[in-house]
Formats: structure tokens, sequence, C-alpha cells
């Protein structure tokens, strides 16, 4: 397949209810955090964008929402399906993005390199779309916060070893701060900025 | 509704475009992410005047889906002219089962109350909102209400409420009485009874609450503190009714007064209509109530 045609192909077999379905898999997992959601299993993103992954883009982004790439998804393939499919302009500067897709295995950056929100409009950061090599067989995490009756056990795979420390700092700027959504093939799992995560016993 | 068949003629699923779809969707994960706090929206027009819960529509067609099951309640009815509206417009844009049952429904779109039967876990209830600020009555620019939920400056909300109390011997607000939502935000839970307020704390569904006038949307999900504002010599109470349901005999219920003829005469009635015919269809009966014949037997 060339390129061109790559950037083409792999959207939702239907844009409306693909878009729905997958918003609907956001939302409840945003609802509910700790919670996995299949999404986008009609949609075809270019490699190595995963299919929730991609489906994301599909939903959220626009040309109102400037789209960070992290290097290994800043190819011509990838920002051109981007690109094509949702019309976003993809930004070099992460502090201007509305959206960050971050592939598999890559360092996640500093979380100050994005925008967090102001005092005044909190609403107005990032949401980081990561993909992980699994959303389960990880070190165990315990998440409380609003949307966790009582509270949940999470085993993210291939979180950095530090993620604890920089989601609680994240946590502490709260109502500020970013929003995750981590994705691994076909599945996601919401971390909005309210939910406390703690190593198990700690 | 007064909109004619041709404007609908080539409408969207669920009569929003696309890329207004993407934009409210975006607002509700960021008003689910901060609980309490009311994200600005580019309202869009609906066939509807704003009265009728444009904000609340808006929300429910950047959610519903084909395999939903909408119920729409107006004061706690489903057969006002406003929800048999609403429910219609949705039946014809978006092709969706709809129910008056509150336990078939996935989503319900209500205006002034919260069904009296606990909802649960993948039930979503979509709030009509008519005025989303809570601070707006003390402070009409939007630019100071936004700083004063920055710095948390809630004083004047209290003194309001203190004002009340020194006025009435007790606080006088009964409707969209202010909650404080998991100890950060304080909002305004739209024109609900207080008697509702309890409802929406640590609630297994997802609440979401649009309001179009005023371009607002907010949540609060499941599991949620919601605290309805008090004073430790005053702390909130419910309004409680003297009978039960002249209809069902139901207590603990919100009552509806009904007026039955021009000397005086008069019953109060579960407001929440689908709870009170499901309990009469069950056999309850209250004290101006018919017995239901095929339970009877
Ligand atoms: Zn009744």
């Amino acid at each position: 397949m060339s390129l061109h045609t790559e950037a083409l192909e792999g959207g939702f077999a239907s844009p409306v209810l693909g878009a729905q379905a997958t918003f609907r898999a956001l939302m409840d997992a945003m609802a509910r955090p700790g919670t996995t959601r299949t999404a986008g299993s009609n949609a075809a993103p270019p490699h190595p964008l995963g299919v929730a992954q991609g489906a994301v883009a599909l939903t959220l982004a626009d040309h109102d929402t400037p789209v960070w790439l992290s290097p290994a998804l800043a190819n011509a393939t990838t920002k051109g399906w981007i690109g094509f499919h949702t019309g976003a302009e993809i930004v070099s500067s992460s502090a201007h993005a509305r959206f960050a897709f971050l592939a598999a295995g890559e360092p996640i950056p500093d979380f100050h390199g994005f925008a967090a929100g102001s005092q005044d409009y909190p609403d107005r950061s990032a949401t980081l779309v990561i993909e992980l090599p699994a959303l389960t067989g990880g070190p165990t995490f315990v998440a409380r916060g609003p949307g966790i009756k009582d509270s949940t056990q999470i085993t993210l795979q291939g979180t950095p070893a530090d993620f604890l420390r920089r989601w609680a700092a994240n946590r502490a700027f709260s109502p500020l701060g970013l929003d995750i959504v981590f994705t691994a093939g076909s599945e996601l799992m919401a971390l909005p900025r309210s939910t406390d995560l703690q190593a198990l016993g700690g | 509704m007064s909109t004619p068949e041709t404007d609908l003629a080539t409408y969207n699923f669920a009569y929003l475009d696309e890329q207004t779809k993407r934009m409210i969707r975006r607002a509700i994960l960021k008003a689910i992410a901060i609980p309490g706090y009311q994200v600005p929206f580019a309202s869009r027009e609906m066939p509807m005047p704003y009265g009728w819960g444009t904000g609340g529509v808006q929300v429910t067609a950047a959610v519903i889906g084909p395999d939903d099951t909408l119920k729409v309640i107006d004061q706690g009815a489903d057969d006002t002219t406003n929800a048999v509206s609403i429910r219609a417009f949705f039946q014809k844009v978006a092709n969706v089962a709809v129910t008056t049952k509150t336990r078939e429904a996935t989503v319900i779109q209500t205006r002034h109350r919260i069904p009296e039967e606990k909802l649960t876990e993948g039930q979503v209830l979509v709030y009509q909102v008519p005025i989303p600020e809570p601070l707006r009555f003390l402070e009409p620019r939007e630019t100071e209400t936004r700083k004063m939920h920055a710095l948390e400056e809630y004083g004047l909300m209290h003194v309001k409420l203190y004002e009340d109390i020194a006025r009435n011997g007790h606080i006088a607000t009964t409707y969209a009485y202010p909650v404080k939502v998991e100890g950060r935000y304080v909002m305004d839970p739209s024109p609900i009874p207080k008697f509702d307020n309890p409802k929406m704390h640590m609630s297994e569904a997802l609440q979401l609450f649009g309001a179009g006038r005023e371009k607002r949307i907010y949540a609060i999900p499941p599991h949620t503190k919601v605290v309805s504002l008090d004073f430790e010599d005053h702390p909130f109470e419910v309004q409680k009714f003297a009978k039960p349901c002249a209809l069902c005999g139901a207590h603990g219920v919100y009552l509806d007064e009904v007026i039955l003829d021009d000397k005086g005469g008069r019953m109060f009635v579960c407001s929440d209509t689908d709870f009170c015919e499901e309990r009469r269809e069950a056999g309850h009966v209250g004290e101006l109530g018919v017995a239901n014949k095929e339970a009877a037997e």
C-alpha cells in the first residue's frame, strides 16, 4: 500500500455510529476510572497507532484541537492519516496540543510540557492518549476518587517507573491537570485528573 | 414542537452535525474529569425554544446511540408536552427505543426531578438546566464568578443562605438548592426540589447537566460526593410530607398537590408518575386511589 492510500483508508466504516460508539466507551471509561472498554473495532489506523487510539483521534480531534504526536508517531503516514480523517493540525509544540498521542514503549514526556488548563478554565487542558503493551499485567496501583466505588486495582503494563510520583504531582495541581486515556489495541482505560493512585500496600 | 417536517428532512443521526457533537463530547469528557465545574461549549440552535431544555437535548444528542433506550421526564411525568415532544424528537432523529419505565432506560433526560427509583450503573441522567451558575444572583459578571470558583470563594453563598435563616428561621430555598461536589466546586443542581439532592450523592449513574442558553456543560461522575450546603446549627433537610401519596400510598417520595374541585378539595400524589403507576399496578392503594382490579383479583 502506498503512503498516500494508507492515509485515506482505515477510518470508521460508519463515521457517525463509529464515533458515537467510541465516545460512549470513552465517556463510560472516564466516568469509571479503572474499567476497561473496547473501542474502534471497525477502524484500522496505520501502525503503530493502536486501534482504540486511532478511534479516539477519529472521535474527538478536528480543526479546533491541535494534535501532538510522539516521535514514533510523528511520521508522514500517521500525520497524513490524522490530518485526512480529522482535519486536526499537527503541532510540534506539545504545549499547544489538546490531544497528544504516544506510541507503546516510548518515554512519556514531562507532564509540564502539556497544557494543564488555567485556574478559570481548568478544562483547557491536554488529554494524553498513551498506547501501552497491555492494560493489565503490570504493577498494582490502587485507584480511588470520583467514579470509583471505594477503591479499585489497576495493573497497567508499561508505565514508567516514576509514574506514580508524576501522577501524584499532576493530581496535586487539581482541578488543573492532564487527563490520560491509556489504550492497548482495541481496549482503553481512562485516568482523569481526579483519580488518586497509590502503590498497593503503600 | 413547531418544527416543520422539511427542517428535519436532512438531519444527521441525532440531529446535530458531527463537528458539534465532537465539541460537546469533548466538553462532556472534561466535565467528568472535573466534577461540578462548568465547561463552556458553543451551544447550537435547536428546533425548539430555549425554555424546552436545549442544553439537555444537545447533551442527549451527543451521547445517544442506536442501542439506547430513552426516557424523558418533566416534573416527574413522562406525558407532559415537553417530555412527549423531546421523546418524539429523538425517536425521529435517532430512531431510538423509548420507555417510561425508569429501570428500562439507559439515558434519562429530565427537567425538575430525579426519578424515585434508584438509578443504576450504566444509566445516564441528563438534566436540562436553565441557569447553571449558582453564584449568578450574587454576582452578575461571568469573569467574577469564574474567579470565585477558581479561588473557592463561596462565602457569599453561605451568607445568602444564612440571611434566609435570619429572615425565615430556616433556609427558604427549596429548588435548585446549591451543592458542593467532591469537596471542591459549588454547583447548581438545576431546579429539582431539594428533596432530590440526596439522590445525587454517590449515585451509581452518571449525571450530566446541559444549559443551552448559558452554554455550559457540567457533570457528576458515579460514586461522587455531593453535599448540600448547610450550617451546623441549621443542617440541610429535605421536604417532608404529612400524608403518603393519595393514589398509591407511597411514603418518602416527592408529592405534587392536585386541585380536585373549586371548593378547596385537593390531594397530594407522587410527582414521579411512572413510580406511582407501577405501585398501583402492584396493588398499592392510597386513600383516594381506586384498587387495581387485576392486582386485586
Ligand atoms: Zn403515588
